[in-house]
């Protein structure tokens, strides 16, 4: 096992460390940072945007180099939520607490690093995690049957439910809205055109880089247009990167401590890196002695966060890898994005396809490398680009999805479809519904059904065939008891101040 | 107004109701199969149904719970984003690139409220430039880059 393993890895960085591969990587980690540092642009913008970039690379490469913009947008957004509270996605939110107030103190330096340096701590764990359980993970995926497969999707996106902030009854409507978006297009077994009003670009389905550049692209701009008050950023009081031997040892215990619950909440369906950072903070708080410090300016309330956010991003391929069902909008990107290079995402990857598998899990710990040794001298630039005024920031940004857009198929009817989800999008924020939960939906819409019909069909048109499956109930019994858990008062209330609190 | 006390659930379930609504309506034409052997049908009606309950669920909580309204005020920035991003749509096939850029980042400039003509002209000028070198020439972007009836053949 361990043998294995060891091979396992030696094979992946076989793959990850030819000189073409490491520039992808390093490629992608800076392209990442790039657009993830713009105020508002979290790692879903990103990647759809950067996404065009990598059609005319070979799949492993590909892979690599999205790997590389995932994580370089994580820590671009941790720049920005420190230095102008401004956090891109939500489990930036959490760094904006403490790390802006500390960039308010004059310590926005030792912000920065610790949040470089948790994030490696975090990385290095979760690339072993990944390969440690994968592959046991993958043998029980291979005994899923339709059935199953549908009982696991209904459990993940239950669970996205509950992260999603605010109305549970407006998340699993989003969901549902998702689903139904996701069989707009040509019906595979019958080949009868659906939702598709007579367009013919219709009957291909809407591209899911439409919907999330215009649910989370557009729809983030309009909303930041409207806000008038002035921010205030701390470009000119960058110093001292280096952190002192006091902060480190304060800082370390937390990053560990951020790592373990990041890479134990990364796997769940619906985890990533969002869960694990609420979950750091307020652990982190609780353990403190002088908790009234949070909120203030506490470097544990950086550093603990900021590690479960990098170790829960990197977990949350576990799911993707083995199971083929991606744990949340970013794993639903790459979903998309295998889809187009013709790799079908789920258990037998590992083994039709091991260069791939074990380089991308290597190309998670040389991204995270790169991370600290390449992004951390570079700060002075992202900062630079900060103190861009949004103004001449977010008319760019416009011209950049457009093309990227254009770019998928050459059409020009995708840049209109994404002016009708940023409609969407807007009216979306205005009524409080989450929209990652919709893409969550999206992405499974045409899975789940195509398991339904055959789990079905197998059974003859029983549906209890749901409950006699062993595995099946199992993953049912759970996703009853999730909902059974938010529903109950008290969880409610705390789930709640959790989302509040940050 | 005093029975809508939640306009943000209010809406939203409004918003379900009619989606959900359309797509019952527009798959009752598809064969719907039975549970065994289900149709194209089967699937989209299950959801439509779903989503209609949720919204009748959002609808009716909406008279009971409170919450403030939603703030619409500030409808330019919409407006503007949006309707620059569709002239680029309508613009680039038809005039080229390089107009098509110039509209999109002059009217999508105007939505800030610190908008300044020179500023925007400049950054227009730089992007079209920007796009032309790097999207046209260097990624092969398939889009004219003037207009074609001006260029001659």
């Amino acid at each position: 096992m361990e043998f294995d393993l060891l091979q396992n890895l030696a094979t992946g960085f076989g793959v990850a460390l030819t000189f073409q591969n490491v520039l992808y990587a390093l490629a992608g980690v800076l392209l990442g940072t790039l657009i993830g540092v713009l105020p508002g642009i979290g790692p879903v913008p990103t990647i759809a945007m950067l996404l065009p970039i990598t059609y005319a690379l070979p799949p492993v490469s590909a892979l690599i180099m999205l790997a590389g913009i995932y994580y370089g947008a994580q820590y671009g957004g941790s720049t920005t939520a420190i230095l102008v509270n401004l956090p891109g996605e939500a489990s930036s939110v959490v760094t904006c607490l403490d790390g802006y107030q500390m960039a308010r103190n004059g310590r926005a330096g030792a912000a920065l690093s610790v949040a470089a340096v948790g994030s490696f701590v975090a990385g290095c764990f979760a690339t072993l995690m990944v390969a440690a359980f994968a592959p046991p993970l993958a043998e029980v995926a291979l005994k899923f049957g339709p059935a199953e497969y549908f009982s696991l999707m209904v459990l993940g996106l239950l669970a996205a439910v509950v992260l999603a902030s605010g109305s549970l009854v407006k998340a699993i409507a989003m969901i549902i809205l998702g689903l139904l978006l996701g069989i707009v297009g040509t019906d595979v077994n019958s080949g009868l055109p659906r939702f598709s009003f007579g367009i013919p670009e219709l009957t291909d389905g809407i591209g899911f880089v439409v919907v999330a550049m215009g649910l989370f692209g557009f729809a983030e701009i309009i909303v930041n247009l409207e806000h008038t008050e002035k921010r205030e950023v701390f470009t000119n009081r960058v110093s001292g990167l280096w952190l002192k031997w006091k902060d480190l040892r304060e800082a370390l215990p937390a990053m560990l401590r951020g790592t373990a619950i990041g890479s134990v909440l990364g796997i769940l369906p619906g985890g990533g890196a969002l869960l694990g950072a609420f979950a750091s903070y307020t652990l982190e708080k609780k353990l403190a002695k002088d908790p009234s410090r949070f909120g203030k300016g506490a470097i544990e309330g950086v550093a603990g966060p900021e590690s479960a956010n990098n170790a829960g991003a990197q977990t949350s391929f576990i799911p993707l890898l083995t199971l083929g069902i991606p744990p949340n909008a970013v794993m639903a990107l790459m979903v998309g994005a295998m889809t187009i290079h013709n790799i079908q995402p789920g258990p037998q990857v590992m083994t039709s396809n091991p260069q791939l598998f074990w380089g991308l899990i290597a190309s998670m710990w040389v991204g995270n490398l790169m991370l600290v040794v390449l992004n951390l001298p570079m700060i002075g630039i992202w900062i630079k680009l900060l103190s861009v005024p949004y103004r001449l920031l977010y008319p760019a940004i416009l011209l950049f999805c457009c093309i990227g857009v254009y770019s998928l198929s050459n059409n020009i009817f995708d840049v209109m479809m994404t002016v009708v989800f940023g409609a969407l999008g807007w009216l979306f924020v205005k009524l409080e519904c989450e929209p990652a939960p919709l893409l969550l939906g999206f992405i499974l819409g045409p899975m789940m059904e195509e398991n339904l019909r055959r789990a079905m069909l197998l059974s003859r048109g029983d549906p209890t065939v749901f409950l006699t499956r062993p595995l099946s109930r199992s993953l049912l019994i759970a996703a009853a008891l999730l909902l059974l858990l938010i529903l109950l008062p008290n969880l409610r209330r705390k789930r709640e101040e959790a989302f509040h609190e940050a | 107004m005093a029975l809508i006390r939640h306009p943000k659930d209010f809406g939203a379930g409004v918003l379900f109701a009619t989606l959900g609504a359309t797509a019952i309506f527009i798959s009752s034409s598809y064969p719907l199969g039975t549970a065994a052997r289900m149709g194209p049908g089967y699937f989209p009606r299950m959801l439509g149904i779903l989503l209609l309950a949720l919204a009748a669920i959002l609808i009716l909580r909406s008279f009971f719970l409170r919450g403030p309204a939603p703030a619409m005020r500030n409808l330019k920035p919409l407006v503007i984003v949006l309707g620059s991003v569709f002239l680029f749509g309508v613009a680039a096939p038809r005039l080229g690139i390089v107009p098509a850029t110039l509209l999109l980042i002059l009217i999508s400039s105007s939505a800030d409220r610190e908008f300044r003509w020179k500023e925007a002209v400049v950054s227009s000028l730089i992007l079209a430039a920007f796009t032309v070198g790097v999207f046209i020439y260097g990624l092969g972007l398939q889009l004219p880059i003037w207009p074609p009836f001006l260029v001659p053949r």
